[in-house]
């Protein structure tokens, strides 16, 4: 496996210690519907259950917000993001924005 | 002429309020029956809302080598005679209960899904549960996404291998 930023929604990291603190990173994005998503899951709409597409777009874009955040946190040389949450607000119609932020630590 | 397409206009929502009915409460009830089988299979697979994991101030944590980014999510939407319910329901106002079914199945297939991404994790900690609803175009569509932090006993750094020691 890769070297890679480790996240985790905790304060600490088990097993490691946290050296440094960068302070607050973010990533964000906002996407809106597909329109041939948006014709299927309207079809969909009429019996109800999961609509695939959008659970597969909501997944995009929130791994894209958390590429940008992890992206941050590596210029700013942490090895580290503790304590990440996320939030997800409606900015326009058909329009989701998805948000992640955490702290930049740096762990050993 | 004209009297069939008033005859159409309201055959097609009858239709639909039929058809979203029956295929909707069987797809609901069939939904229901995996989410019972699937959440018995991972009973074992403790997940909790607090993150004591300083081994100095809670020791049964101390054990835990490795901790792994996790999370589940999905988008799940009302059928259409449950729509009209909850409008009709809307004039007089109380409780939605046919909504109510709808975020019910939508956490419990989050969380499910959450635990089925990290098969080999002795637990889930500090889970946090987002709900959001997609604006426009008329869906009674929610999406939940859970995410938390998957913990394991093993120091293993590849994520293929807890999978198969399990």
């Amino acid at each position: 496996m890769e070297k890679t930023v480790i996240l985790s929604t905790l304060q600490t990291i088990p097993g490691r210690t946290i050296r440094e603190h960068y302070g607050l990173v973010s990533g964000s994005t906002i996407r809106a519907k597909h329109v041939g998503r948006d014709f299927a899951a309207g079809l969909k709409n009429i019996f109800g259950g999961e609509l695939k597409g959008y659970t597969e777009l909501l997944q995009e874009s929130r791994s894209e917000a958390t590429e940008r955040m992890i992206a941050q946190a590596e210029q700013m040389g942490a090895n580290a993001i503790v304590n990440i949450r996320y939030a997800t607000s409606a900015v326009a119609p058909g329009a989701a924005e998805l948000f992640a932020y955490g702290t930049a630590v740096f762990t050993e | 002429m004209e009297s069939y397409y008033v005859l159409l206009n309201l055959l097609i929502p009858i239709i639909l309020l039929v058809l979203g009915y029956l295929i909707g409460t069987l797809l609901e009830k069939r939904h229901f029956e995996s989410l019972r089988d699937r959440e018995k299979k991972l009973l074992d697979t403790p997940v909790v809302t607090f993150d004591e994991l300083d081994p100095a101030t809670n020791p049964d944590f101390a054990y835990f080598q490795r901790t792994e980014f996790a999370q589940g999510s999905v988008v799940v939407s009302v059928d259409y005679f449950k729509q009209f319910l909850a409008g009709l329901r809307n004039i007089f106002g109380g409780r939605v209960s046919s909504y109510e079914t709808l975020i019910d199945r939508a956490r419990r297939e989050a969380v499910l899904r959450l635990k089925e991404s990290v098969p080999g994790a002795n637990g889930i900690a500090n889970m946090r549960i987002e709900t959001a609803t997609l604006s426009g175009s008329g869906l009674g569509a929610v999406e939940v996404y859970a995410y938390g932090t998957a913990l394991y006993e093993s120091a293993l750094t590849c994520a293929t291998d807890s999978g198969q020691t399990m």
